[in-house]
């Protein structure tokens, strides 16, 4: 995975409530099977004009020449709720996103993000409003900052906003160490509990 | 018979079901707050399934323990009668194929297109008792949190989680905070556990359980025979939770016995003294608790397009103050649904009814729609379709001759999968066409491209489908 600890860059808000994963990235944009061409599918049915086209809207946000670049979202609350598809999260990240401020995100889409390198960040709605209001006024200009180790979002006049985050996730987001090869460092306190649970719980152990 | 009380311990603080289930996986502190957790069931469908798998078998790492791993047919098959692996999903053939081979190779049970077992997996998984009291439980799919009506830990994660729980058989989990909600109160005739989960969510909003794990309780509750429990925890991520669960009582042990994979013997008397131990304690202390008391429950419908968009059958599209949304949102739900505030719900005519799903399409869902349409007509104009959730739920049926009075009232029967719960490519209800759904999600464009979804139980979608418009199934009972 990725690495992350610093990034400044282009800020696109979208500020709806509720963005659901259907809407990141509908059911028939997954036709591949696979991890990536994704990006494409990305907010299709807001970013095309027709459903299964490609013509852009030019009224959808991230088809504006402005945003160009764009690589940190500006969301509303409960952002990523919705089916578990990871593939809104494959398709963020393969479109450019590397951070998503949001009031608040769906559990599921939140660990998601954690494991494919993108910073969820959860501001208060009204600093998250606050921040998309300054990126509007001149998006290649007015960056943001996302600077994890501090666990800090600054805005382009200095302003800073403090987020938290799990440091268990923090870890995982700056080594970028796949989250697997970390657990199996773990298997002889795995195999320890296999060995009690078995004696305790012996119903949960089926034959092949 | 050896003691299997595991979790109780004389003299321990008062906890809740959830943390004595967590407290019996936590295999490791990994420091910061997380635990590494270990996952007892992995359950895999073929939509994600045949990615999991392939990422596995290419770095080379082997399924801890395929045993507890088991996957199922059921997001994109086809539903019609006679089907195979073709299916309108566009690529979903080759999905669906490399997840059998994928699936034989690890050597994990796959309940295969045309198997007796096949059907949603929130559906297959209780009736196979794959879901036990106490278990942790995961898939890729939001819905999994259906299983906890069994309390379990069930809960939906995404693909690289997957991946980690089949090679370790563990996850890395933060232990989530508690909630409970109370629910307490009559359900009348034509009410059910999907009117229940309406009234929490259109109270509380979509966001109201973020990041909570709920616990459902009261009299309301407890009086929900067992596929209403999983009707109701399979709403908690409509929710925002992390997930639902439900204390097992004498209903689930009931139903659990002589099930595929259920214990059975000296080990079914073993679980069973174990089960027993897992409630709340009555001093247990939850992070947030809520309690939902009406003299009567009563039928609910999504008017917008977000569960969160509720009212009564009775009621009205609601104005901008009622509605509890921003007024971007409202606005926007307004159009998308082609509504005017103030408008009664009742007068809005329907093109589509469609029962299934993994929230309602088990047998007694089946039975309560067919004793609506028992010698009625769908409406003119209406399609009407009915996909049951399993073969077993399909098979039930037709030896109860409910498929017969679904196809005499003009509904479609069909093959069991997740069908039109959702659209990915293949078929939908058309552009613009209103449809009541016994689903769970009324999103934009969920059921098709800006195809309109009502949200309702199955009683109140066979209602509707009778009547050509959204109904109050009450007026049709008795």
């Amino acid at each position: 995975m990725e690495k992350f600890e610093r990034l400044t860059a282009v800020a696109a808000p979208l500020l709806h409530a509720n963005i659901d994963t259907d809407i990141i990235i509908p059911s028939r944009e997954m036709k591949s099977g696979k991890k990536t061409g994704l990006a494409e599918g990305l907010f299709a049915g807001w970013r095309y004009t027709q459903i299964g086209g490609r013509e852009p809207n030019p009224k959808f946000v991230l088809n504006k020449p402005e945003y160009r670049n764009v690589r940190i979202l500006l969301a509303g609350e409960n952002f990523g709720c919705g089916s578990s598809r990871e593939h809104a999260v494959w398709a963020l990240h393969e479109y450019g996103f590397r951070s998503v401020i949001a009031p608040s995100f769906s559990p599921i889409f939140y660990n998601n993000c954690i494991r494919n390198g993108i910073v969820p960040v959860r501001l208060p709605e009204g600093v998250v409003r606050a921040l998309a209001g300054k990126v509007e006024q001149a998006p290649q200009d007015h960056k943001l900052t996302i600077d994890l180790p501090a666990q800090e979002v600054i805005a382009h006049d200095g302003e800073r906003h403090r987020f938290e985050i799990d440091e268990h996730h923090k870890e995982m987001l700056l080594s970028g160490l796949d989250e697997i090869d970390l657990t199996l460092t773990k298997k002889a306190s795995i195999d320890a509990y296999l060995a009690a649970d078995r004696a305790r719980r012996p119903w949960i152990y089926l034959e092949p | 018979m050896q003691e299997a009380r595991i979790n109780t311990h004389a003299g321990a603080a008062a906890r809740t079901l959830f943390d004595k289930i967590w407290a019996d996986h936590v295999v490791a502190e990994l420091g910061g707050g997380t635990s590494l957790i270990a996952i007892d069931r992995v359950i895999l469908h073929e939509r994600t399934g045949a990615i999991a798998l392939r990422e596995l078998a290419q770095a080379g790492r082997p399924i801890a323990d395929p045993a507890r791993a088991f996957c199922t047919m059921d997001h994109i098959v086809e539903t019609l009668p006679g089907r195979a692996d073709a299916t309108r999903v566009p690529g979903g053939e080759a999905l669906i194929k490399e997840t059998r081979e994928r699936a034989k190779a690890a050597g994990i049970r796959l309940f295969d297109i045309n198997a007796p077992e096949q059907g949603i997996v929130h559906v297959i998984s209780p009736e196979l008792g794959i879901v036990l009291p106490g278990v942790t439980l995961v898939c890729p799919d939001s819905h999994t949190c259906t299983q906890g009506a069994f309390g379990a830990f069930a809960w939906g994660i995404g693909t690289t989680e997957a991946e980690h729980a089949l090679a370790t058989g563990t996850l890395r989990v933060r232990k989530p905070k508690t909630m409970r909600v109370t629910f307490e109160g009559k359900l009348g005739p034509g009410v059910s556990a999907k009117d229940l989960s309406l009234t929490l969510i259109s109270t509380y909003g979509s966001a109201g359980g973020n990041g909570y794990v709920v616990e459902f309780a009261g009299s309301a509750v407890s009086e929900l025979d067992v596929e209403g429990r999983l009707t109701l925890c399979n709403m908690a991520t409509e929710f925002s939770a992390v997930t639902g669960l439900i204390a097992p009582d004498e209903k689930i042990f009931d139903y659990l016995k002589g099930r595929r994979f259920a214990p059975q013997g000296e080990l079914w008397e073993r679980a069973l003294s174990y089960w027993r131990t897992l409630q709340s304690d009555p001093d247990a202390v939850f992070d947030r608790e809520l309690t939902l008391q009406r003299d009567e429950f009563v039928p609910m419908i999504t008017w917008g397009t977000s569960p969160q968009h509720a009212v009564p059958v009775t009621g009205r599209v609601p104005s901008f103050e009622e509605s509890g949304a921003t007024r971007e949102a409202y606005e926007r739900a307004l159009k998308y649904m082609g509504i005017e505030p103030g408008t009664p719900m009742s007068s809005l005519k329907i093109n589509g009814a469609f029962i299934g799903s993994c929230t309602n399409s088990r047998i007694s869902d089946l039975r309560r729609a067919a004793a609506v349409l028992r010698g009625r007509r769908v409406a003119p104009g209406v399609r009407a379709i009915c996909v049951p959730g399993s073969q077993s739920v399909k098979r039930q049926a037709e030896a109860e001759g409910l498929d017969r009075i679904f196809r005499e009232a003009g509904f479609e029967w069909r093959e069991s999968g997740c069908s039109m719960c959702f659209f990915a490519g293949g078929e939908s209800f058309g552009f613009q066409e209103r449809v009541v759904s016994s689903t769970n999600r009324n999103f934009e464009s969920r059921q098709g491209p800006q195809t309109r979804t009502h949200i309702a139980s199955p009683e109140t979608v066979a209602a509707s489908a009778v009547a050509g418009h959204i109904a109050d199934v009450r007026t049709m009972l008795g």
